[in-house]
């Protein structure tokens, strides 16, 4: 082997190397070729119909009726043949019309008389007879997306995402002349909070997968946007070391405000579908359960000045998204959008519970002796009890 | 944030006042976009705006589309007068010998627009032929099974151990033929169905039909001319319009509950197509509920009232003036009303349905449209 052969190869033929690729692409044709030409399935077919899936994404009632957009999600495209409302077959029209393909969206309309404030079910039977239900719990006439409705959304968004945030970040003064344990359970505290949202926001996240069609696999969706969001959150935050002071809490409000943008969703989508009946204690008990949140994004600035402007910007973080989803979530709605909004906003609390407790530990031996300190203990379980008690005034 | 109300579901978040309260505290009425829909669902305008006069009897509450009556091998306006009465030859003792083919077959039918469902048939239609015949006559039925099952043909009425169709008496493999014989009696509106096991699934999946034994006169002459009046081929019977209505329904999602009901397996139908009645003749519906999964069935009249024979094992009606009956599974009956007599009676279309209004609304629900005369 001479020197000068080996430069050669490496780099003469770079052409001729990716030529290669083309081996396992030409078997890979030819793999499929020869399952579809020598019909290798078709001795497991045993001549039972396709599977049929239907979900159904938005729910509208108007003045000409019932509107639904429906999902198809079958092993092949299928056909809505009739339509029951309350177990009685109604004339409806179908947009786009004919056989729904896998994946695809149809609008279902159905002039029927629905009753204010009362329960209707609706039923899809398809041209192999299957059928699919979707409840309609209360009937009430869907918001049109007035002006109106868009400052008032606005509003109640804001009431229960800015205000109860601005709240808590209205407790900095006091909290202002902490000494080093104070402060410690501070941020031990903002790290039990955010394990409980954590928790709720994934809760949530699940929840709304189950009722995505199913070709979107809402668990696995969740869990790798979760992970996606948690792992580029670290990346980002960690560029130029570990954050602290108004970063973390840049970072704090970030993560807080993904899972309220996921809340606002889950509201708009409940004022969409008719659900909206949000009470006085309930929009009370929120604002309560949310302070803390406020009180959290404080803890990593005691140390420093940040200016009123920092403060307003934090607010607007963690609380506007909530806005924001209530708008979105009111016009435009659908399960899998609510689970994926909720599965990142999991994976920037993730992120900002890992950073937090790095801070705490920061300066210690090791992880334990940093952690397992009275101040961090008491910390984290009076974040997780308040969470936990003021959750208790507004879970139904 | 916990407990949103992403749970629709759940009653317990509804309430006015506190919807008005919420909407109070962020300082705008119908803050929530539900302030003008009290009156939200009023009259409704009909989307897909068909005039016709039966559509309007029953608004938006049907079925969409029509069912492919040729590809399916029956019609189910068609069947109302198809009666089969079989291949007519003479014993040695010079008795009439009525000999019927039936075939049992799988076969996928439509039983309302655009919904397949995977049938097994007698004589590839369901229900099966609405077999005819005169008390007294012998009857021979031929019976093979093209089908994937094993079959039977149980006959209501007099008949030996040896021909009633249960296994061990006339079960018939797939592949292979069995022949039934027994005399026609009693006289009266019964049916036959399949009585393989499982007996539900054998039923459900369409296996059944009429079987109607005329009276013979001869034999009841002190009712004669009610007698003449039933016997197919009669000039007396010549007048009646008669009617064979078979009361079923299809659970097609095998859930145990019916998604379709009908009288003669299409949903609608009659409501789509009503039933032409000529004023001036009175009219006789030979009435069979083989409605399965539901305990009983029902058949209600707009407008008037008719006799019912149940069973149609009398000639003097068992009940007078009803414009109700029901049946149990199985049960049967003859209905003889007329539009003749008063004189309310004008031209139109008369309703007739279950009442049970879920099966009304699920498709048991159709229309005579009385004329003067056919057209």
């Amino acid at each position: 082997m001479s020197v000068d052969e080996t430069p050669q190869s490496s780099v003469a033929p770079s052409y001729a190397r990716l030529s290669w690729l083309l081996v396992p692409l030409a078997l890979l044709i030819g793999a499929l070729w020869w399952l579809v030409s020598s019909d290798l399935l078709g001795n497991f077919g045993n001549g039972a119909p396709p599977v049929e899936n239907l979900t159904v994404e938005r729910t509208i009632l108007d003045q000409n009726g019932i509107r639904l957009l429906v999902r198809g999600g079958g092993s092949e495209p299928m056909t809505i043949a009739q339509v029951q409302v309350d177990s009685a077959y109604w004339r409806f029209t179908q947009d786009p019309p004919g056989p729904l393909e896998r994946g695809s969206v149809a609008w279902i309309s159905v002039p029927f008389p629905w009753v204010l404030g009362e329960a209707h079910s609706v039923t899809f039977v398809t041209n192999t007879g299957a059928t699919f239900g979707h409840d309609i719990p209360v009937a009430v006439e869907t918001p049109q997306a007035s002006s109106l409705n868009f400052v008032s959304q606005g509003l109640l968004g804001a009431f229960v995402g800015i205000v109860p945030v601005v709240i808590g970040l209205a407790f900095f003064p006091a909290l202002r002349g902490a000494g080093p344990a104070l402060m410690k359970f501070l941020l031990a505290m903002t790290v039990g909070l955010l394990v409980f949202l954590l928790i709720d926001t994934l809760e949530d996240a699940l929840e709304f997968a189950g009722r995505s069609a199913s070709i979107f696999q809402g668990p696995m969706m969740v869990i790798l946007a979760a992970g996606a969001s948690f792992a580029f959150l670290l990346s980002l935050s960690r560029r130029q070391g570990a954050p602290s002071g108004l970063a973390l809490a840049t970072y704090i409000a970030i993560g807080i405000g993904l899972h309220n943008l996921g809340e606002g969703l889950a509201i708009g989508a409940a004022f969409a579908a008719g659900a909206a009946g949000l009470g006085t204690f309930l929009v009370m008990g929120f604002t309560l359960h949310n302070i803390t949140e406020g009180i959290g994004i404080a803890a990593p600035l005691l140390k420093i000045k940040p200016s009123l402007k920092h403060f307003a910007l934090l607010a607007l973080i963690a609380g506007g998204p909530a806005v924001i989803g209530m708008w979105a979530g009111s016009l435009a709605y659908a399960p899998h959008w609510s689970a994926l909004a909720l599965a990142i906003g999991a994976g920037a609390i993730a992120q900002v519970v890992v950073e937090i407790s790095a801070l705490l530990a920061r300066g210690s031996k090791d992880l334990s002796s940093g952690l397992m300190t009275k101040p961090v203990l008491t910390g984290t379980a009076t974040g997780l009890a308040i969470m936990y008690v003021t959750a208790m005034l507004v879970k139904i | 944030m916990s407990g949103w109300p992403v749970d629709l579901k759940r009653r317990g978040l509804m309430g006015a006042g506190l919807l008005a309260a919420s909407s109070a505290l962020v300082g705008a009425k119908g803050a929530l976009g539900q302030g003008d829909q009290v009156s939200g669902h009023q009259g409704h305008n009909s989307a897909a705006a068909d005039t016709s006069a039966h559509v309007n009897a029953h608004g938006e509450m049907i079925t969409v589309g029509d069912v492919d009556s040729a590809n399916n091998g029956f019609d189910p306006t068609a069947m109302l007068t198809e009666w089969d009465t079989g291949e007519v030859s003479y014993l040695p003792d010079g008795r009439k010998l009525r000999t019927f083919q039936v075939t049992a077959e799988d076969k996928e039918i439509e039983i309302a627009p655009g919904v397949k469902f995977p049938a097994w048939t007698f004589n590839g239609r369901v229900p099966g032929p609405a077999l005819r015949v005169t008390e007294g006559e012998r009857v021979r039925i031929v019976f093979k099974n093209f089908g994937s099952h094993p079959h039977s043909m149980h006959f209501h009425g007099f008949h030996a151990a040896r021909m009633d169709g249960i296994p061990g008496a006339g079960l018939v493999a797939p592949g292979e033929e069995f022949t039934y014989e027994f005399d026609a009696r009693p006289y009266g509106c019964h049916l036959y169905h399949c009585h393989a096991l499982p007996l539900a699934r054998h039923i459900h999946k369409g296996m059944y039909g009429l079987f109607v034994i005329d009276p013979d006169p001869a034999r009841h002459p002190e009712m004669a001319e009610a007698a003449k009046s039933r016997l197919l081929g009669t000039p007396e019977n010549a007048r009646w319009q008669e009617m064979a209505m078979v009361m079923n329904a299809f659970d097609t999602n095998f859930d145990g509950e019916n998604e379709f009901y009908a009288c003669n397996t299409i949903a609608h139908c009659y409501a789509k197509k009503p039933i032409k009645v000529v004023r001036s003749r009175p009219v006789r519906i030979y009435l069979v509920n083989v409605t399965e999964f539901d305990p009983i069935n029902s058949f209600h009249l707009h407008g008037n009232f008719f006799d019912y024979y149940d069973q149609g094992t009398t000639l003097t009606p068992t009940l007078k003036t009803v414009d109700i009956i029901m049946q149990c599974q199985a049960q049967r009956g003859i209905l003889e009303f007329t539009f003749a007599e008063q004189s309310d009676h004008e031209p139109g279309l008369y309703m007739f349905h279950a009442h049970q209004s879920e099966f009304t609304e699920l498709g048991w629900m159709g229309m005579f449209d009385v004329v003067e005369a056919l057209s």
